[in-house]
């Protein structure tokens, strides 16, 4: 089983140190502490476990270090920034984990670039030793880049000449659409193993500035206490200690404080319960600081988060996720109305909404089905409620069930379903949903508030369907039975172009476009095939191509 | 027109005067070149005139003619070996092909890489020798030392021809880049470890040349093998130039040996220091520097970038072509040193894969044999003392052994022993001080040598040892 949680004392690859506003996330990667056998991490390389390490040190920066704004991202390896990912893991993984591998390192790189562009946490590389693929990958999710310039180290996309596959971290995307370097030389730059070094880098904007090695040291701090300034981040204020997420895995079940997961394995179905609050919201922002961790909206997300990353790695065969609330509609609105109150002024609570927009984004991004139940007793209220609309079909019970007094259920919309956690899209679920019927939004927007039984929701528009309880069961398992049955991965295909209508971002062509041929990439016989560059990485060997352009 | 008379002051056989290409390229690194010479090459000797071998042709009676030069009017001249009728591909992938006369396109990045690494290291060296002549122990070994730096300058010249014959632009810029680099500089290092130590003392210039030049002869040998035809015979040219370092290196060390030992029998003494000899003891240590930071240099014990230029055919063993196998090695092993659990495991490896080491092997076994004959200088003496080459894993800082500490005799131990005890193995600061205070004022008197070392058994070329080599202006 792979465990996405972890803590900085038992980090194995990264280290993390402190000065005032200022921290470094420094690389220095234990070659032998490997996730799977058959591998060695040298020079900086990486897989999942180094990664899900990184993950939780960008995640403790912005929540527990509310002081520190800048990050400097740098190796302990003198000889070398970070060689990317390794190519012996890739050659030993099934397809499966390489393409949850780069999902994971890619919603880690965007999760480095929100934090700096919303959480005022600015992140900036020093390059000091060659930054090879995923390496310079990395730099790239930095806001800054600064290069020593000693006449050999160099940034470098080898993965076309070298591997066969391509620089799937979003460095093809970061290159021509962040950085905007100029296609002709983008071209250049990914077909030559070595990269480009010095002034080049620069004047292709591969990177933002070289430094000679001896005053290296002296312009990173300089550049980082520079973008340390410009943030709105408090000096004084205690940050929020992300203290272990409990949770109990049975056979067929998983266990949160907020959440539980219930396994059909006959139709490859979860069973997602989503509890809503036990108690109502408290008065003020010191209240809510007290709660810490414990504070509805951040254990949620946290368990969530949590649930998802292990339901993709370590529950593949589950195809659907059937998603439901249990709670009140009222304890909700109060924490969602607090969230709104706060989310402008105080760090901790935009942490806390940004945590959560990205949560429901890594949603958004799982190749599996998802299904939203609305039934009564259920609270899918304000930012609860974009779970329904991240779902691809959503189904709200006309009326009650027999013999169970439950109230008939309601959708309760509050402004952050229009405005605050937008999709990779860039604009909200409900604006991609009524992306042909503007006019449905702006409908929507003035029902905020109101209870929405089932027939107005369908008025509405926001669910897919409103069967009583009558048909209710039947129609709900023969969709969850006919979703079995399909493909996995034409469903995969499908679910992705229809939930992303709407404009692009660099977020949706990483995520549509790179990883798409990425995908396609991995399972060619040119990189992955006995004769294939992937394969054959490291023996010497030259690998053999299918010349057919496809 | 050129500014050039090229037959005149560039002696070569690439046709030069007829090469456009390569005259554009050359307008504007030579001048770069002898500014940098003026520069960083050997100090204060503008005017010299200097008992030097130039090479004007690639002919037996060509390739060395002596003669008095002054330093700055010396003609660096571009050669390669006489080209192999039909000369195939000897190794690898392509095996049995033609040999290229020109870079394939694929393998162009690669080989820029393995000629920009091998020309780096000569001018480096002479950086790391220029302030040698102040302190010279003779006449004999003033010219020597030039000898080898202008030698360097000229394989610097060899494998600049070949990036401004075949590498375009990128060739041309990675010329010019080396030049930019210095020895030891902190913004601009040269590419390899080695090549950034100091070499302050006499002693540090005959261990280098006598090992890190051997490292040098091992890499041109490798790549003579290559199927890339004008690496092959630029590099076969340059060999026999190298072989004069590497004596000049052994013949060094053994005349310090032989003062050291003398001393000792005359005065019945170890203790040899206050006579103002050299002692063993600092010589073992020197021994285990040089040989230690030179083993570096063959880079990783198992190597992706071994496998992968011997296979495409751009990097053979030493001496490929009289090895008795089928020259692809796709499916054999080789047996590797492994540090495992404290101690050391032998373990098969791809042998495509282990071509560092075997290069390493190769160097460490003919280092080897000049420590013999050093032994023999001291037994001669009848002293019971013999220098020792250190443990593969010794004080490493590339490779898979860098990251355990080992003493000389191979034992495994911790890295806080090491640094204890590191003044043992290695030259003290107070050894380096010890052989610095006996690099005084130059001895430029002909037939007079420094204290500190014996003359040589006979001069060069034929002549006296107390001939003139170094006329000085």
């Amino acid at each position: 089983m792979i465990n996405f949680q972890t803590s900085p004392e038992s980090y194995r690859h990264w280290k993390l140190s402190f000065d005032g506003s200022v921290a470094t996330l420094t690389m220095d990667v234990d070659p032998v502490s490997t996730l799977a056998p058959g591998y060695e991490l040298k020079m900086n390389s990486y897989d999942l476990g180094v990664d899900i390490e990184l993950y939780d040190a960008v995640q403790r920066l912005r929540f527990e270090h509310p002081e520190v704004r800048a990050v400097v991202m740098a190796s302990a390896n003198p000889k070398i920034f970070c060689a990317g990912a390794n190519i012996k893991m890739l050659g030993v993984s099934s397809h499966g984990h390489k393409v949850n591998f780069c999902k994971f390192t890619n919603e880690t790189r965007n999760s480095i670039e929100d934090a700096t562009e919303n959480s005022r946490q600015t992140y900036l590389c020093a390059v000091s030793g060659t930054a090879a693929g995923g390496g310079y990958e990395l730099a790239l999710a930095t806001d800054y880049i600064m290069m020593v310039d000693d006449g050999n180290t160099a940034v470098s996309l080898p993965e076309v000449p070298l591997l066969a596959v391509l620089p799937g971290t979003g460095g093809l995307t970061r290159v021509v659409d962040k950085r905007k370097v100029r296609r002709d030389l983008a071209d250049i730059f990914c077909s030559i193993e070595e990269g480009v070094k010095g002034k080049r880098a620069v004047e292709w904007r591969l990177v933002d500035e070289v430094v000679p090695s001896s005053k290296f040291k002296a312009a990173v701090a300089e550049k980082a206490a520079q973008l340390a300034a410009g943030s709105d981040r408090p000096t004084t204020e205690k940050g929020v200690t992300l203290t272990p997420v409990a949770r109990v895995i049975d056979t067929d079940k998983v266990s949160y404080p907020h959440i539980d997961i219930v396994f059909d394995r006959e139709t490859r179905a979860a069973n997602i319960t989503i509890k809503g609050p036990k108690a109502a919201c408290p008065e003020g922002l010191a209240a809510i600081k007290a709660l810490g961790v414990d504070f509805y909206p951040l254990a949620l997300a946290r368990e969530l988060d949590d649930a998802i990353l292990h339901l993709r790695a370590n529950e593949i065969t589950v195809a659907t996720w059937v998603f439901r609330t249990q709670g009140a509609s009222d304890l909700v609105m109060g924490y969602d109305a607090a969230l709104q109150k706060f989310g402008a002024s105080d760090w901790l609570v935009r942490e806390i909404l940004l945590y959560w927009k990205r949560t429901m984004k890594r949603l958004d991004v799982t190749s599996r089905t998802l299904f939203a139940l609305v039934e009564p007793g259920s609270c899918f209220a304000g930012f609860v409620a974009e779970i329904l609309f991240a779902a691809d079909r959503s189904f709200m019970l006309d009326g009650t069930f027999e013999n169970n007094p439950a109230p008939e259920a309601t959708i309760r919309l509050s402004a952050l379903n229009f405005d605050g956690l937008p999709m990779g899209n860039g604009i909200s679920r409900l604006a991609t949903r009524f992306l042909g019927e503007p006019d449905s939004v702006t409908k929507a927007r003035d029902a905020i508030g109101q209870d929405l039984d089932a027939a107005a929701a369908a008025r509405f528009g926001l669910v897919t369907g409103t069967p009583d309880d009558i048909d209710w069961d039947d129609e709900i398992r023969l969709m969850i039975e006919e979703r079995a049955a399909f493909s996995p991965d034409s469903l995969t295909g499908m679910e992705a172009n229809l939930r992303f209508a709407g404009p692009e971002t660099m977020e949706t062509k990483i995520f549509g476009r790179l990883t798409a041929w990425q995908n396609w990439i991995f399972q060619r016989p040119n990189a992955v095939g006995d004769g294939g560059a992937l394969k054959l990485y490291g023996t010497g060997k030259r690998a053999a191509y299918n010349q057919e352009r496809v | 027109m050129s500014s050039i008379n090229y037959a005149e002051k560039i002696p070569n056989n690439v046709n030069l005067s007829e090469d456009r290409k390569l005259q554009r390229a050359l307008e504007s690194w030579q001048p770069h070149y002898i500014d940098w010479w003026k520069e960083m090459g050997p100090e204060g000797t503008s005017t010299s005139e200097v008992y030097l071998r130039t090479a004007i042709s690639a002919e037996p009676d060509g390739w060395a003619q002596f003669g008095h030069v002054k330093m700055e009017d010396y003609r660096w001249g571009i050669f390669l070996a006489p080209p192999e009728k039909d000369r195939k591909v000897n190794f690898g992938a392509h095996k049995g092909e033609d040999a290229w006369q020109e870079v394939p396109g694929e393998y162009r990045a690669m080989l820029r890489r393995l000629i920009t690494v091998q020309g780096d290291t000569e001018p480096a060296s002479v950086e790391q020798q220029r302030l040698l002549g102040k302190c010279c122990p003779s006449l004999y070994d003033l010219r020597n030392l030039f000898q080898v730096n202008v030698e360097e300058g000229r394989h610097l010249w060899a494998m600049v021809y070949l990036l401004h014959a075949h590498f375009g632009k990128d060739g041309r810029e990675e010329a010019e880049e080396m030049l930019q680099r210095r020895s030891g500089d902190e913004d601009k290092p040269r590419i390899l470890g080695a090549f950034n130590e100091k070499t302050a003392d006499w002693l540090a210039f005959f261990m280098f040349t006598f090992i890190t030049d051997r490292d040098g002869k091992y890499q041109l040998c490798a790549l003579a093998e290559s199927g890339f035809d004008p690496l092959s015979r630029s590099c076969r040219f340059m060999l026999t130039e190298e072989a004069h370092h590497m004596f000049v290196g052994e013949s060094g060390v053994g005349r310090i040996i032989e003062r050291a030992c003398q001393v000792m029998k005359e005065n019945r003494t170890d203790d040899v220091r206050k006579f103002g000899v050299i002692d063993l003891p600092t010589i073992q240590r020197y021994l285990n520097f040089h040989y230690s930071v030179t083993s570096d240099l063959y880079g990783a014990e198992v190597s992706t970038n071994a496998a992968t230029s011997y296979n495409m055919g751009l990097k053979g063993r030493f001496e490929e072509t009289k090895i008795g196998d089928d020259h692809q090695l796709e499916n054999t092993t080789y047996s590797v040193l492994h540090p495992v659990n404290g101690g050391f495991q032998a373990i098969e490896v791809p042998a495509l894969n282990a071509l560092n080491e075997r290069l390493r092997l190769d160097w460490a076994e003919d280092v080897a044999k000049g420590v013999e004959r050093w032994n023999k200088i001291i037994a001669k003496y009848g002293i019971d003392f013999r220098l020792t080459l250190p443990h593969l894993a010794f004080n490493r800082a590339i490779g898979h052994f860098s990251d355990i500490a080992v003493d000389p005799s191979g034992k495994v131990i911790s890295t806080e022993e090491f640094a204890r005890r590191r003044d043992e193995w290695l030259p003290s600061q107070s050894d380096l001080a010890y052989v610095q205070s006996l690099m005084g004022g130059a001895v430029t008197q002909p037939g007079k040598f420094a204290n500190w070392i014996a003359p040589p058994a006979r001069g060069i070329n034929n002549q006296a040892v107390d001939f003139d080599y170094v006329r000085f202006a």
